[in-house]
């Protein structure tokens, strides 16, 4: 099924480091608005796949458009492209020499030359979006891990992205935390934010999902719908894999 | 936590010998101690009131010609450091080639090419010749330090950079650099240190900072014992208190850190 005009529109993608090969024949699209949740095994190339669709790795052959934009060495294009997509990544990576306020308007300010005062306010806004508008101030190593992440999240919404890349937001968080970074990106992906998250959070990718993915050995295995990958996948090796991760 | 007290009756014994050999030595030898001349090249009575003596002026001249070397040579080394850590392929050779040269030349024979050579070719004086000698010199240990102080910096905090969409140059300044200051503010103040020791050298140009001056005293009254006694004192002074300054540095980034 061919889908119109997707905002991202990955064909015959492959990377390699040296010789090894992370990504092979990788093909996805997704569409506005659209929750994309990628799950599998250590090592299966998702990190990598979600990292090319922000340039934070290149590619080797293939061809990988995002917002319109196809995505090439070109320096400029590949600055437009990041400012439309916003990227949460496992280690939260804060900027631990700035505030929280800080960390917030600081991409606001700079690269995309707002004011100060425009550039808070819209921070200010976001951090209440997360539920913590109180630790403004704060620093990063004063926060919590899930306080830490919720910060991530609404650095990366100030910049109001189009897309948002999550690569496995909740897997450095204490047991306790999780939820409260699910909860906001539940209710990010009801605004009807572009979503695709690298998680195991299956109770989360069941509630948001609109489409789920199975990578193994560097290339997707299984794409369906949330009601049909957990119930009968079609691949043996996500059915294992499956089986292994709902036990828990 | 008393290794202080320890080390510093430990310093005072080693001075004390050292002072005592040298009273021994000079009595043996028959030499004339005239300490009563030195305070005037300290601080100078003249017809206008008290004038800093010539030591002092040396001194003053010292520490102009270090801070401007400094300065020079934490930006030459900066910029070294940004070229090797860059991906251009001229960037890096350039970067690399610098510091391949400077780092296997001895001090002085970079001085006498810069003052010898250089100076007549792009009309540098000689205070100039020794401060951009003094730099280009130090800069290569500063852009190691540099570069050490950035690579310190976790590449999470580049990627984070890059996905608000920041430049690299807008990563430097306003992510990467200041967190590298932490690193780097502690060896760089030893540097400093280092600096004012090997910015004596300049006095073979016959600059006129304090060793120099030095050298001139002895040629009027012969004192050897007392001038040379009094600089290495002025230079202890200098280089001690950066050395305190840089101890409480080191620990108080050290505590900031965790
Ligand atoms: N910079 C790199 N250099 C060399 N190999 C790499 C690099 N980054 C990733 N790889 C390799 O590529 C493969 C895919 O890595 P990737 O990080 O995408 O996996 P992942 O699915 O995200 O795994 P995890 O669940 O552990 O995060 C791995 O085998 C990894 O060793
Ligand atoms: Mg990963």
């Amino acid at each position: 099924m061919t889908q119109p005009n997707p905002i991202i529109d990955i064909r015959g993608l492959n990377k390699h480091f040296g010789d090894f090969q992370a990504l092979s024949q990788v093909d996805l699209s997704v569409e506005t608005g659209e929750k994309v949740v990628i799950c599998g095994p250590s090592g299966s190339g998702k990190s990598t796949l979600i990292r090319c669709i922000n340039c934070l790795e290149d590619y080797s052959s293939g061809s990988l458009i995002v917002n319109g934009v196809k995505l090439s060495e070109d320096n400029r294009d590949i600055r437009v492209v990041r400012m439309e997509v916003g990227m949460v990544f496992q280690q939260f990576n804060l900027f631990p020499h700035l505030t929280v306020l800080g960390n917030l308007t600081i991409g606001m300010v700079r690269v995309r030359k707002m004011s100060r005062t425009d550039a808070e306010e819209r921070a200010r806004h976001y951090l209440e979006r997360v539920h913590i508008p109180e630790q403004a101030d704060k620093y990063p190593e004063q926060l919590s891990g899930g306080q830490q992440q919720r910060v991530a999240i609404a650095r990366a919404l100030c910049m109001e992205p189009k897309i948002m890349l999550f690569d496995e937001p909740t897997s450095a968080l204490d047991p306790e935390m999780i939820n409260e970074v699910l909860d906001v990106m539940t209710e990010l992906a009801a605004t009807g934010m572009t979503m695709i998250c690298v998680t195991h959070e299956m109770g989360f990718a069941r509630r948001v999902a609109d489409k789920m993915v199975f990578m193994e050995g560097g290339s997707i295995e299984e794409i369906a719908p949330p009601e049909v990958f957990f119930s009968k996948p079609e691949s043996a090796r996500c059915r294992m894999f499956l089986d292994r991760i709902l036990v828990h | 936590m008393n290794s202080r007290p320890v080390s510093i009756l430990l310093y005072l014994v080693v001075m004390w010998l050292i002072v005592q050999l040298a009273v021994n030595g000079a009595a043996s030898m028959g030499y004339n101690w005239q300490w009563y001349r030195i305070p005037q090249y300290i601080l100078a009575q003249t017809d206008n009131g008290i004038q800093p003596g010539e030591l002092v002026t040396g001194l003053v001249r010292t520490v102009d010609l270090t801070v401007r070397s400094f300065l020079l040579a934490v930006a030459l080394g900066l910029v070294v450091a940004l070229l090797r850590l860059s991906s251009l392929v001229i960037g890096v050779a350039v970067a690399t080639g610098f510091l391949e040269f400077i780092r296997n030349l001895p001090l002085l024979v970079l001085l006498y090419l810069i003052y010898y050579v250089c100076g007549p070719v792009f009309g540098l004086d000689r205070y100039t010749a020794s401060i951009v000698c003094l730099a280009v010199y130090h800069s290569v240990l500063i852009s190691e330090i540099f570069r050490a102080g950035i690579l310190a910096v976790s590449a999470g905090q580049w990627e984070a950079a890059q996905s608000i969409g920041m430049s690299r140059a807008q990563s430097y300044c306003y992510i990467i650099l200041p967190q590298s200051i932490r690193f780097v503010l502690p060896p760089l103040t030893g540097e400093a240190v280092h600096l004012i020791k090997s910015s004596a050298i300049v006095s073979v140009i016959a600059v006129a900072e304090l060793t120099t001056m030095g050298r001139n005293i002895i040629s009027d009254t012969f004192m050897s014992f007392e001038v040379w006694l009094t600089v290495a004192a002025i230079y202890l002074v200098m280089t001690l208190m950066l050395s305190i300054f840089v101890t409480r540095l080191e620990r108080k980034f050290s505590v900031a850190s965790r």
